[in-house]
C-alpha cells in the first residue's frame, strides 16, 4: 500500500513541483495546498490512474468547484473500495482467483476426449481472457502494481457478477416462464417490469454465454456424475456473416446425434428421434414440429416413473429439462413449441401431490390431447370457416411455401365447391413449394409455380395472398419464412391484398422489429447449386472473404399485412397484444 | 475478282453472326456479354459499310436497315443489335449532312414550325453521292468502336466517387460492368457486398466468387432473403439489359422486387448502364424456359410453370444512372436518347 502510495504519489509530486513553480510565478498558492490536499487524500482510496490524470487535468483548469463533487466522489468510491475489501477478504487471496480459472480449465481435461473437445472450444475463447488475467497478475507484479490491482478489481468485479447471477433464481433459457410467472403474480390490471433473461442462442458472440451453456449441460444430467451421460454441446460450423455473429449456425451433416453415446440414459429415445428429425428437416413446420414435440412428451411421460423420494410434479420438470436443452441445440425451439412447453410445464406443476402416480399421468396425457385438439386442430377448421368467407369464385390466390393451415384452408374451399385458382410461389434452398404444389395438385386444385423472383411478373393476375406465419409478435410484426415480407411487400406495391392466417398459440410477447436481431442461421451449404455440371460456390471455405448467408425467417412489418385471420375472428395485425392480454387473464 | 469474294465472305459473316445470336439467347451457346455483342454488330456493321455495293447514303441506309432487322430478328432479347444499328444509321446521316453542308442542328429541328413545312422532305435528301461518305462513315463508326471499347473502363473509374468506405451495397445477378465498378473501388476502399443469388440460373454465385477473389467482403443470400436484409444495406448497384427510353429499366429477374424493397429502405438504387444499352424500342418479349429442373415429373403435367427473364423496373423507384458520359437522372435519359438516336429510325 505504501508503494502504491508513493506511485500514485509520484506523478502527483512531479505536477505538484510544477505547480509550485508556477506558484512562484503566477501566486497560486491557494491552489496548489488544495492541489496535494487532493493528491494525498487519492493515495487513501486507491483511485484509478487514469481517472486521477484526468482529475488532474480537471483540477488544473477549474479550480475551486470542483473539491466538493471531489469529495462526494471520494465518498462514494471510499465506500466502493470498502465493499471490494469485503469481498476480497471473502475469496481470501488472488490465488483464489486464479485457481477457480483454472479450475474451469481443468474441470474440462480429466474428463474423455469426445467430450473435452466439446467443451473445450467453447472454453477456449474464455480461456484466453482468464490466462492473460493470470499472466498480466504474475508477470509485472513487482513493478507494476497499480495494474496489477486494476486487473484484480475486474477480476474481482467479473466474480462478483458471476456468482450474483448463479444465485438468482430461475434459468437463461426460460423468459418467458420468468415473465409468465411474474404475470400471475400480480393483480392482471397493473403493469409488471418483467425480469427479462435474454435467450442463450441469440448471444453466441459473448463467451461467458457459451460458458454458461456448457456449464448448463453439465448439470443437466440424470444419473449422478458419469461423465459419459452428458448432453454434449453442438458446435458451429463454417464462416458466419459478421451481422450474425450472434447467432448459431449449424451443419446438417454434423448432427448432435453423432455426438452422443449410446445407450444413452440421458435422454429419452423418442426425443432422440425427435432432435435428429429436426435437425435433418424431416419435421418441419411449425404446426408440425410442434405436434411432434406434444407425441414425444406423451411418451416420456408414459414412460415415467416417479423415483423414491420425489414428487412427480417437480421431478418430471426436471426430467423435461436436459431434454428441451437438447432439442433446442438440434434446433432452435420455435415459439409454437415454447408456448406448448410453457402449457405442459404448467400442467405438471399443478399436479397435487395427493395424486397417485397412474391417475397423473393420464391426467398430463388427457391435457396434452386436449392442447392437440384444442388448439391446433379445432383452431385450424375455425380459421379455414371464417377464410371461406374471403375465397370468391374466380379468385387467384397466391400462397407462399407450405403452411399446413393454409393449404387446409385451400382444401376446404375446394371442398365446398369455390372455383379458385393458385398460384404457388417457392423460393431456394429449401423449396418448400414443391410439396405444397403436390398436395394441392392431388386434390384436383389447378395451379401455377413460380420462384420467388417472379413475383412482380405474376402478381398483376393475383387477387389475393394468403400466408402462413411462425410466430405473431407483440407489436404486430409478422415473423414467418424468409421471403413473406417480400412478398407482402411486392403485393402491396400492387395493391393486392394480404391475408395471413395464424393460430392463437403461435402468439408470443417477444417483440422484433428487423430480421437480425434474433434469427436461424440454416446449413451454409444448401446454397450451393449445380448448374451446367459446375458448382460455382464448392470450395467457399477456400475463400477467406466469401460467407454464405442461409437465413430462415424474417419480420413483416404490420402495414403490409391487411387481416389476420386466428380462431378468434378477424383481427388487424396490431391486436396481438390485445389476444394476448385476454389469454392471460383467462389463464 | 475481289466484288464477289467479298460478297460471299461478308453474307458468311452475317450469317455466323446470326446463328451466333440465335445460340446465345437459347443458353446453349457460350453467353456473350452486351458489350462483346455491341462490339460485333459495330465490326460487323463496318464490314458491310465497307464491302457491300452503294451508290448514295439511302442505299447504304437501305441495306444496314435491312440487315439490321434480320438480326433483332435472330434475337430480339438482344436489343444492343438494334442500338448499335440504329447508332450507325445516325453516323450516316449525319455525315451526309456533314458532307452537304448543311448544319446539324437545322437538319434535327423537331419544332413543330419545320415539321409543318418540310413534310416529307428528308426522304429524298439520301440521294446525292458523296466520294468521301465512305470513308467518313467508316471513320466515324471506328471512333464509335474505341468508344464501345472503353465503356467499362470509363464506368469504373467513377466507382470512387459513389463508394465511401465501410459500406454494405448490394446488388443481384452477374454484371460485368457492376464488376468491374466494385473492384476498381476496392482498390482504394474497404467495403460489404452482398450478392442475391438470382434463381435459377443462381448468376450471383458466379459474381460472388469473383468479387471475393478480387479481395473484396462478399455475402452470398437467396432473392428471399433481400427484404430482410436490406435495412442494413447503404446502396443498391445494379447492371441492367437495356434502359428504356422513359428512364425504367428491362433487368434480370427479380430486380423489381430489389428496387421495391430499396424504396421502402429509402436506399439509393444505381444503375450502371453504358449508353449502348439505350433502347427506344423494346419487343414485349418475356423468354419462358422450363429448366427449373422439376424431380416429380407427373405434375408436372397439370401446373403451369413460369420463369421470366427479365423484369420492367419503373424508373420512379431508381435514383441514378452511371453510363461512361457520367451521371443522369432517370427524367434526363430522354434527352440522351434524342441525341444518340434520330427518330426516323426508332422503328427499323
Amino acid at each position: 500500500m505504501c508503494n502504491r502510495c508513493a506511485l500514485l504519489h509520484f506523478p502527483a509530486v512531479i505536477s505538484f513541483f510544477q505547480q509550485v513553480l508556477k506558484m512562484i510565478f503566477f501566486k497560486e498558492v491557494i491552489l496548489g495546498f488544495r492541489y496535494w490536499v487532493i493528491a494525498s487524500g487519492w493515495c487513501f482510496f486507491r483511485r484509478n490512474v487514469n481517472d486521477r490524470q484526468d482529475d488532474i487535468e480537471r483540477a488544473k483548469t477549474e479550480g475551486k468547484e470542483l473539491t466538493k463533487e471531489e469529495k462526494q466522489r471520494l465518498r462514494k468510491e471510499k465506500k466502493q473500495q470498502k465493499k471490494n475489501k469485503e469481498k476480497k477478504d471473502e475469496k481470501a487471496s488472488q490465488g483464489s482467483e486464479k485457481e477457480k480459472k483454472s479450475g474451469s480449465l481443468a474441470a474440462a481435461a480429466p474428463q474423455p476426449p469426445a467430450k473435452s473437445t466439446t467443451v473445450k472450444t467453447p472454453s477456449a475463447v474464455p480461456a484466453p481472457a482468464p490466462v492473460s488475467v493470470p499472466s498480466s497478475l504474475e508477470a509485472p507484479a513487482p513493478v507494476d502494481k497499480p495494474s496489477k490491482t486494476k486487473a484484480e478489481l475486474k477480476a474481482e468485479r467479473r466474480a462478483r457478477q458471476e456468482a450474483e447471477r448463479a444465485s438468482k433464481p430461475g434459468k437463461k433459457g426460460e423468459p418467458g416462464q420468468q415473465a409468465a410467472s411474474g404475470k400471475q403474480k400480480a393483480p392482471p390490471s397493473e403493469l409488471q417490469p418483467v425480469i427479462k433473461r435474454l435467450p442463450e442462442h441469440i448471444q453466441v458472440d459473448n463467451p461467458d454465454v457459451l460458458k454458461k451453456l456448457a456449464k448448463k449441460l453439465e448439470r443437466q444430467q440424470v444419473m449422478g456424475l458419469n461423465p459419459t451421460k452428458k448432453i454434449p454441446l453442438r458446435l458451429d460450423y463454417g464462416y458466419k456473416v459478421s451481422l450474425f455473429s450472434h447467432l448459431h449456425q449449424y451443419s446438417r451433416k454434423a448432427p448432435l446425434t453423432q455426438q452422443l453415446s449410446i445407450p444413452s440414459t440421458v435422454i429419452h429415445p423418442a426425443v432422440v428421434r425427435l432432435g435428429l428429425q429436426y435437425s435433418q428437416g424431416i419435421v418441419a413446420g411449425s404446426n408440425a414440429r410442434s405436434v411432434a414435440l406434444l407425441h414425444a412428451f406423451k411418451q416420456v411421460i408414459r414412460d415415467y416413473i416417479t423415483p423414491p423420494n420425489e414428487e412427480l410434479s417437480r421431478d418430471l420438470v426436471n426430467k423435461l429439462k436436459p431434454y428441451i436443452s437438447f432439442l433446442n441445440q438440434c434446433r432452435p425451439l420455435s415459439a409454437s413449441m415454447g408456448n406448448a412447453i410453457k402449457y405442459v410445464k404448467k400442467e405438471i406443476s399443478n399436479i397435487s401431490s395427493q395424486c397417485k402416480e397412474e391417475e397423473a399421468k393420464s391426467k398430463l396425457l388427457n391435457c396434452i390431447e386436449w392442447y392437440i385438439k384444442e388448439k391446433i386442430i379445432l383452431a385450424a377448421k375455425a380459421i379455414a370457416e371464417s377464410s371461406i368467407e374471403k375465397i370468391n369464385n374466380e379468385d387467384v390466390i397466391l400462397v407462399y411455401g407450405c403452411s399446413s393451415l393454409v393449404n387446409h384452408i385451400l382444401f376446404e374451399a375446394f371442398e365446398k365447391g369455390r372455383k379458385f385458382r393458385v398460384i404457388v410461389v417457392d423460393s431456394r434452398p429449401r423449396l418448400e413449394g414443391r410439396e405444397a404444389l403436390r398436395r394441392l395438385v392431388q386434390r384436383g386444385i389447378s395451379c401455377t409455380y413460380v420462384l420467388i423472383s417472379a413475383v412482380s411478373y405474376i402478381l398483376p393476375e393475383v387477387s389475393k395472398v394468403f400466408l402462413g406465419a411462425h410466430a405473431l409478435l407483440a407489436n404486430g410484426y409478422v415473423m414467418s419464412r424468409v421471403g413473406t415480407s417480400q412478398i407482402a411487400l411486392v403485393a402491396r406495391a400492387f395493391n393486392v391484398p394480404v391475408l395471413v392466417c395464424c393460430e392463437t398459440y403461435k402468439f408470443c410477447e417477444r417483440v422484433q422489429t428487423d430480421s437480425f436481431v434474433s434469427n436461424e442461421l440454416d446449413d451454409p451449404d444448401d446454397l450451393m447449386v449445380t448448374r451446367n455440371g459446375k458448382t460455382q460456390l464448392e470450395s467457399w471455405q477456400e475463400v477467406p472473404s466469401l460467407g454464405l448467408l442461409n437465413l430462415v425467417y424474417d419480420v413483416t412489418p404490420p402495414d403490409f399485412v391487411d387481416l389476420v385471420i386466428t380462431e378468434l375472428g378477424m383481427i388487424p395485425c396490431t391486436s396481438v397484444p390485445v389476444v394476448l392480454r385476454v389469454k392471460n387473464v383467462d389463464q | 475478282m475481289p466484288g464477289p469474294y467479298k460478297e460471299t465472305d461478308l453474307t458468311e459473316r452475317v450469317e455466323a453472326f446470326l446463328s451466333d445470336l440465335k445460340r446465345g439467347g437459347s443458353g446453349t451457346g457460350p453467353l456473350r456479354g452486351s458489350a462483346e455483342t455491341a462490339r460485333e454488330t459495330t465490326a460487323l456493321l463496318r464490314k458491310i459499310t465497307a464491302q457491300a455495293r452503294w451508290s448514295s447514303a439511302g442505299d447504304l441506309m437501305e441495306i444496314i436497315r435491312k440487315e439490321g432487322r434480320r438480326m433483332t430478328a435472330a434475337q430480339p432479347s438482344e436489343t444492343t443489335v438494334g442500338n448499335m444499328v440504329r447508332r450507325v444509321l445516325k453516323i450516316i446521316r449525319e455525315e451526309y449532312a456533314r458532307s452537304r453542308g448543311s448544319s446539324e442542328e437545322a437538319d434535327q429541328q423537331e419544332s413543330l414550325h419545320k415539321l409543318l413545312t418540310s413534310g416529307g422532305l428528308s426522304e429524298e435528301n439520301f440521294r446525292h453521292h458523296f466520294a468521301p461518305l465512305k470513308a467518313n462513315v467508316i471513320e466515324a463508326i471506328n471512333e464509335l468502336l474505341t468508344e464501345l471499347e472503353g465503356t467499362t473502363d470509363n464506368i469504373a473509374m467513377q466507382a470512387l466517387e459513389h463508394i465511401h468506405s465501410n459500406e454494405v451495397i448490394m446488388t443481384i445477378g452477374r454484371s460485368r460492368t457492376v464488376e468491374a465498378f466494385l473492384k476498381d473501388a476496392a482498390r482504394k476502399r474497404k467495403f460489404h457486398v452482398i450478392v442475391a443469388e438470382c434463381a435459377p440460373f443462381c448468376q450471383g454465385h458466379e459474381m460472388a466468387t469473383s468479387l471475393s477473389k478480387a479481395g473484396i467482403e462478399t455475402t452470398v443470400i437467396a432473392d428471399a432473403a433481400i427484404f430482410a436484409v436490406m435495412s442494413r444495406v447503404n446502396k443498391v448497384i445494379i447492371g441492367t439489359q437495356t434502359v428504356l427510353a422513359n428512364g425504367g429499366l428491362r433487368a434480370v429477374n427479380g430486380t423489381h422486387t430489389l428496387a421495391l424493397a430499396a424504396k421502402h429502405h429509402s436506399t439509393p438504387l444505381i444503375v450502371c448502364a453504358p449508353m449502348f444499352k439505350l433502347s427506344p424500342q423494346v419487343s414485349r418479349y418475356h423468354n419462358l424456359l422450363l429448366s427449373l429442373q422439376v424431380k416429380s415429373c407427373e405434375i408436372l403435367s397439370k401446373v403451369n410453370v413460369h420463369c421470366p427473364v427479365f423484369d420492367y423496373v419503373p424508373p420512379e423507384l431508381i435514383t441514378l444512372f452511371i453510363s461512361n458520359i457520367g451521371g443522369h437522372a432517370p427524367s434526363y435519359i430522354y434527352r440522351l436518347m434524342s441525341e444518340l438516336y434520330h427518330p426516323e429510325d426508332h422503328e427499323l
